[in-house]
Order: C-alpha cells, then sequence, then structure tokens
C-alpha cells in the first residue's frame, strides 16, 4: 500500500487541522485548566466533532457512522496532537467503538454504536489496577452470580472514567492474578449501583480517574466477546489506541519542532538571530529526522490496523515505543531551544511537555512496547 | 491494474527460466558481487545472467530503452523489483555508473552522450569511479582545485583526487574539474569524462583502518579529456554535482535498511537466550530491540519518501535525511554486532569478518557528505534556517 494519504484522508486532514485551530487551539486547553473544569474538555467542541463525523470515524454505517478506517482516524487524533485538543476522542470514538464493533454482540452494537456515532455516549476502558501498564495483571473479580457476575475492585488511570458514561471493564472469570486465561471483558453503565468514580488531575491538565467496583451486579449480557478469553479482544482495542496515541504523538512532536524551529528564526542574542547558531541547527536537524521517522511508522502501523488487524500488534508496539521517544524528544529539545521562555507558563511548550509524558505512559510506555516488541521477535 | 498483474506473471515466468540457480544465493562476500568492466572476472552464471537480464534491458529497468534500459515506470519497475526479491535473485550488475553516473547523464547529458555511455554501463562493460573529493576538499567540496585546460580540440586535466572507490579497478571516471579560477568557487566548475586507460592517469589504493583498500587517491597528469564529454555547460557543473550527490546519498542512506539479517537474530545466535526466553545479555537486548524499531521507522521512511515523490509531494532535501539517519543506524548496527560477536569478532580475518565490516562503516558518516553536512542542508534547506 503507497504510504501516502489518499484523497479522502488528506480532505479529511485539511478539515481536521482548519477546524481545530480556529475552534480548539492550546488556549481552549489552557481555558479549561484555569476555569476549573471537572469535564477537562469543551462540550460544544465534542459536539462539533460528532457533527463532521469524526465520533463515527470507525463506526460501521449501519449503526450510523462514517467507518473511514485506522488511518482516517489517526488524521484526526495528529491534529488533535498539534492543538492539544482535549476531548474524548482516543477512549470513546477509537477504542470505545472499536470494542463493540469488534466484539460487541447485536444488542450491543445496536445499543452503543449509534450512540458513540452521534456524539451522545462517552466510553472508557478500565483496565490498569498498578502504576505500570498491564492488561494481563487483573484482579478485580467478576463472581458468576445468578444469571449475572458481581464485580468487585479497583480500577486505576482510566483515561475519561470521570465523564464516561459506559465502562468497559476487564475483570478475572477464572485464574490467578497474572494469567492470561480467565479474563473476561464487561460493559458496565456509570451509573450502574455500586461504581464509584474517583476523579483525578493529571499533569497534562486533563483528568483521569479511578474507578472503584464495590459488588456491582452486571447480566450476562454484560459480557463483551467470550466468557474467560477477553484478553485478545482487550489487546485488539488497546492496540487501536495505542495507535491512536501514537498519531497524536506525531501531531504534538511536528508542532514542537515547527514551534521551535520558529521561535528560533525570531530571538536574537549576541546580535545575531540564534537560528544562525550550528550547534542549534544540528540539534533542530536531528529532531526533524525523528520526528520523520515517527510520522512514517504511525502511518505503517494505522495502515496495518486497517488492512490486517490481526496482526497489527508488533507494528503497532515499534509505532508507540517509537513515538514516545520522539514526542518526549520533541519536547524536551522545544524547552530547552525556547530558553527560559520555555519554562514559563505563558508559552504552550510546557503544555506539551505534560501532554505527551501522559500519552506515553498510557497503555504501555516507550519501555514496555519495546520489550513487548522484543518478545513478539521471541528475543 | 490488470497491465500490471499480466506484466507480474510474465516477469515471474521470465525469472524462473532465466535466472540460474547460483544466482538465487544470499550473496556471501565480496566476490559475490558483480560490478562489471573491462578487468572484471566474471563466473560462468554471473555472465549468463547478467547477459540476460541486459538483453531484457533490466540491469536498469527505468532507464529509456534506446540507452539500454527497460522502458519500465516506477509501478513496473516495483513489480520486476518485487518478483526478483521473491526468488532472491541477485542484482545482475550493481555500480556508480547505474546509482550515480547514470541519473546524472539522464538529466543533465546530450542525446550522443547517452548513447555513448549509458548502453555499456546497462550491460556491465564499463565501471566508473567518481572523482568528486581532493586532499583539500571534502566537507567543503566546491573549493576543489583539479585543473582542466581547454587545449582547442580537447582538454588537458592536471590534479589530485581523493577517496575514489575503486579507481584502481575503473575503466572510466567521472571528474569535477576547475575551469575558471577567477569566477566564485561554485560557479568555476565542469564535470568531465575521462577515459582512465591512459598514462597520464595513475591511481594508488588507500589502505584503511578496516586493513581493506576500497579507496583509492586518483592522480591526473596532463591527462586528456574529449570535448564532447564534458557534461551540462562549462562552469555550470556544480549543478550536475549537487544532483548526482542526491543519488549518492540515497544509496548509502540505503545502507541502513533490508538486506541484511535482523540484528535481534545475530544476536539469538550469538549470545543466546535465558530461560526466559530472553536474550541472554540484558543491556544488549534493549539497545538491540532499540535499534530494530528504528530500523523500521527507517524503511517505513524510504518507502514513504518515495511514494511521496512518485506522488509529486515531499521534498528532495529528504535525501540528506535519509543519508543521515540511514548510516548513523547502521553505525549503531555494526556496534551492536560488535557487542553480539564478543571475542569472536576481535579476531582478525575471522569467517564472518565482522571486526572489518564494523570499521568500514565508520566511513558511512563521513562518505558523499558528512552527517553535519548532511545536518546543515537540512536546516537550510528543509527547515530554513538563516546563515550566520
Amino acid at each position: 500500500m503507497a504510504m501516502v494519504l489518499n484523497e479522502e484522508a488528506g480532505m479529511l486532514k485539511d478539515a481536521a487541522r482548519g477546524y481545530l485551530k480556529a475552534s480548539a487551539p492550546v488556549s481552549q486547553l489552557r481555558k479549561l485548566r484555569d476555569s476549573g473544569s471537572e469535564d477537562g474538555f469543551d462540550r460544544k467542541t465534542w459536539a462539533d466533532m460528532a457533527e463532521m463525523g469524526w465520533t463515527g470515524v470507525l463506526v460501521p454505517e449501519a449503526h450510523g457512522g462514517v467507518e473511514m478506517g485506522h488511518v482516517a482516524a489517526g488524521v484526526i487524533a495528529e491534529e488533535m496532537g498539534r492543538t492539544l485538543t482535549a476531548s474524548p476522542y482516543i477512549s470513546t470514538a477509537i477504542m470505545g467503538a472499536t470494542a463493540l464493533s469488534r466484539f460487541g454482540s447485536d444488542g450491543q452494537k445496536s445499543e452503543w454504536l449509534p450512540r458513540i456515532a452521534a456524539g451522545e455516549a462517552i466510553t472508557a476502558l478500565a483496565a490498569d489496577e498498578g502504576r505500570k501498564h498491564n492488561p494481563s495483571r487483573v484482579a478485580v473479580s467478576a463472581e458468576r452470580s445468578g444469571n449475572g457476575f458481581k464485580l468487585n475492585g479497583r480500577k486505576t488511570f482510566v483515561a475519561e472514567g470521570h465523564v464516561a458514561d459506559m465502562l468497559i471493564v476487564s475483570a478475572r472469570t477464572a485464574g490467578s492474578e497474572n494469567e492470561a486465561e480467565g479474563i473476561t471483558l464487561f460493559l458496565v453503565p456509570r451509573d450502574a449501583a455500586g461504581v464509584t468514580v474517583e476523579r483525578k488531575d493529571t499533569v497534562d491538565s486533563r483528568h483521569a480517574a479511578d474507578i472503584v467496583l464495590d459488588n456491582v451486579d452486571v447480566t450476562a449480557d454484560a459480557v463483551l466477546g467470550e466468557v474467560d478469553n477477553g484478553l485478545g479482544a482487550l489487546e485488539a482495542v488497546l492496540d487501536a489506541g495505542r495507535a491512536g496515541l501514537s498519531a497524536e504523538m506525531s501531531g504534538s512532536a511536528q508542532q514542537c519542532l515547527d514551534s521551535t524551529v520558529g521561535y528560533l528564526k525570531e530571538r536574537k542574542q549576541f546580535g545575531q538571530i540564534i537560528g544562525t547558531f550550528q550547534a542549534l541547527q544540528h540539534r533542530a536537524a536531528h529532531l526533524y529526522s525523528e520526528v520523520e521517522l515517527g510520522k512514517s511508522i504511525v502511518l505503517k502501523a494505522l495502515q496495518t490496523l486497517d488492512a490486517a488487524p490481526d496482526h497489527a500488534a508488533m507494528m503497532v508496539s515499534a509505532a508507540k515505543a517509537k513515538l514516545g521517544q520522539v514526542a518526549q524528544l520533541a519536547a524536551r529539545e522545544g524547552v530547552q531551544m525556547h530558553g527560559g521562555m520555555g519554562m514559563t507558563d505563558e508559552f504552550d511548550i510546557g503544555f506539551y511537555m505534560k501532554r505527551v509524558r501522559v500519552a506515553e505512559a498510557l497503555y504501555g510506555d516507550a519501555n514496555y512496547h519495546a520489550d513487548k516488541f522484543a518478545r513478539m521477535r521471541k528475543y | 491494474m490488470a497491465d500490471l498483474d499480466a506484466f507480474r506473471a510474465d516477469v515471474r515466468d521470465w525469472l524462473e527460466a532465466n535466472c540460474p540457480e547460483e544466482m538465487r544465493q544470499p550473496i556471501q562476500d565480496e566476490e559475490d558481487v558483480v560490478w562489471g568492466g573491462r578487468t572484471f572476472n566474471f563466473t560462468e552464471p554471473q555472465k549468463l545472467w547478467l547477459d540476460r537480464m541486459a538483453g531484457k534491458g533490466w540491469t536498469v529497468p527505468e532507464w529509456p530503452v534506446e540507452y539500454g534500459g527497460g522502458g519500465l515506470d516506477k509501478a513496473h519497475a516495483k513489480v520486476l523489483r518485487e518478483e526478483m526479491r521473491k526468488i532472491g535473485a541477485r542484482a545482475p550488475v550493481q555500480s556508480f555508473g547505474i546509482w550515480m553516473l547514470g541519473p546524472a547523464l539522464l538529466k543533465y547529458g546530450t542525446h550522443e552522450q547517452k548513447l555513448e555511455h549509458l548502453p555499456k554501463i546497462a550491460r556491465g562493460e564499463i565501471r566508473w569511479a567518481q572523482g568528486y573529493s581532493e586532499p583539500n576538499a571534502g566537507s567543503d567540496l566546491a573549493a576543489l582545485m583539479t585543473k582542466c585546460e581547454d587545449k582547442g580540440d580537447h582538454y588537458l586535466v592536471n590534479g589530485q583526487k581523493i577517496w575514489t572507490s575503486y579507481a584502481d579497478k575503473a575503466d572510466w571516471i567521472f571528474v569535477l574539474v576547475r575551469t575558471d579560477f577567477q569566477a566564485p568557487k561554485h560557479e568555476g566548475i565542469s564535470f568531465i569524462l575521462v577515459d582512465m586507460d591512459q598514462p597520464g592517469v595513475t591511481t594508488k589504493p588507500i589502505k584503511l583502518i578496516s586493513g581493506k583498500s576500497p579507496f583509492c587517491e586518483t592522480f591526473f597528469d596532463d591527462a586528456r579529456a574529449e570535448k564532447h564529454n564534458l557534461v551540462g555547460e562549462l562552469n555550470k557543473g556544480w549543478t550536475v554535482a549537487k544532483y548526482l550527490l542526491t543519488h549518492e546519498r540515497e544509496m548509502i542512506g540505503g545502507m541502513g535498511s533490508g538486506a541484511m539479517r535482523p540484528m535481534g537474530d545475530v544476536a539469538v545466535q550469538q549470545v543466546g537466550l535465558n530461560e526466559h526466553g530472553m536474550l541472554a545479555d540484558p543491556i544488549l537486548r534493549a539497545d538491540v530491540v532499540r535499534a530494530e524499531i528504528d530500523g523500521l521507522a527507517f524503511m517505513s521512511t524510504m518507502e514513504r519518501v518515495a511514494d511521496e515523490a512518485k506522488a509529486g509531494q515531499g521534498t528532495g532535501a529528504n535525501s540528506s535525511m535519509l543519508k543521515y539517519y540511514g548510516t548513523e543506524l547502521n553505525k549503531r548496527r555494526m556496534e551492536l554486532m560488535m557487542d553480539s560477536a564478543g571475542s569472536s569478532g576481535l579476531e582478525w580475518d575471522a569467517d564472518e569478518d565482522v571486526a572489518r565490516m564494523w570499521l568500514r562503516s565508520k566511513g558511512n558518516s563521513i562518505e558523499g557528505g558528512t552527517s553535519e553536512v548532511q545536518l546543515n542542508i537540512i536546516a537550510k534547506r528543509i527547515l530554513e534556517l538563516p546563515s550566520a
């Protein structure tokens, strides 16, 4: 497959950039932070995204979406990474839509997918339980009770968990805490009895939540995919999210590079534009190269998700590992080359440094994915 | 598409019938690489394979048919490459004529120059060397001083070139010479083709830290060049030189990719796995996997840059980025090869010769423009940062 965007995706990219620059730039995130917004995102912007079809980008047409695939979904995420637009897009439009359209029953699909596409429902994946990402480490229990299950335990660092209407929860129906077998995915409405959401402010001026499940009763219909055999589906949903986050980080890295190069062309010291200094030119040129490599591996991962979703894990891990490093390099170099200004809250570059730190950690950091890649390569 | 599918089927059948078994084996050492030329010692299968491919024009599939090429467009040429890769077919011939001079002649040469030189490159009859660097003109290539004087019916060349790859085995050399000593340095340079089979041209191999001598010094002492072998306009050679350098960079940058065994497989073979099925040296494992991921990202970038060029997008200056990243990556890879090999890598003249490859790789980020020069080009042409 040619590694260029087709016309449709190219148009989507232009449209997304135009909208986000005008209506949801970094100043919006700054305002949300300063006003202490509990949502951590702008509801009007989210409604606009639904209007433009973004929330339905992975939802089949039969369920009200536009089903454009992961490359298109990534194009939008990348542009959001440029403007640091906060929204439940990755948790809902990418991961929620992937979970339901690939693994949902007919009933689950028709209940949730049209609402996701319309921007009326927000979903969040509640998978991790410890400080470091580890999807097969599941202690949250789901015991059979009547014709359903009873869920108990705590999930940590659930992105968009504080605003989700529905949680996708991994729980143990068999086996012991670190076993790959015995994990089952459940769809749990946030307003179910026994669900407590503990909102946390995160370093990127957004929010996440810990989710406490205390004797939460769900029916057998709440099971997503197969009982005891949910890890494969969980990984597929995670991979969609990881690729989306990689695309987001790619956009953030490019924006850091652009802003920094712009600053190098303006700032004067020693009577000269500092961009004439070779020491800085070489740092910027190296960063450019890394950002270009990042762009390529992200596109490769997204194309693989569209063409062969069951064989995309390796390329997705490569992308997440690479972008975790590239985006953080871009942010670090950006702050350094902005000098003292880079340390101020007034300049945007610091917002990028904070967001990519979160995006890098979410669903496996660069080390996690490098290790996973090596395991898949059998070393 | 139907046309491409039919072409693919034809190519497959033809390759199956015409590619000798020996030419489908992986390249083991330097003797397996066919450079062609007047003095090259071909094995029988090498000669057979070269002649058959040259007969189809497929040694240079995208060159026009009248100049010995296959006249294929990019899509068809890609099919040919893919089908060759499928059966592990070796390149019938590789040369600086194909990679560097050919593209420059196609763009800047006259019809007569193309007719004279290109078919011989395509058939592997003439082996070319590159006369660019001089002892006092390395990264600052345009400071070159090799003198070329107009003697009425011919040119007379005097001076010295250095780092001329395999000049001792080459038949002809393309040379950057100074034809105007008064003009600003970029504006007094010309690009000329010189037959090395004359007393005025001598070569002397340079022994490298690897113990090998892939490069020479080349001396021009009243060497003669024919007037019709000036490529492009007089004093406009820098334009040709830069265009050719772009192709050289792509060629060297390409070393960071593909063809070689994946680094992880090499490391496993050398170091082994522990009881958890992980590479026994955990720090090496981390370095290896980072290099593999960067390699994957680099190969994807080569692919993307090529596809963007095809679609008329992107920037030509990206060849500097590929050259920079590809060579730095290759050096990293060679360090990891040495780390993996342990004491066996420290043996001089060992079977696998890792040490010599490791040492040779250090030149990758120097030849064809140093990494620092590539970073300068990226800063100037892509990022548009100002000059001091």
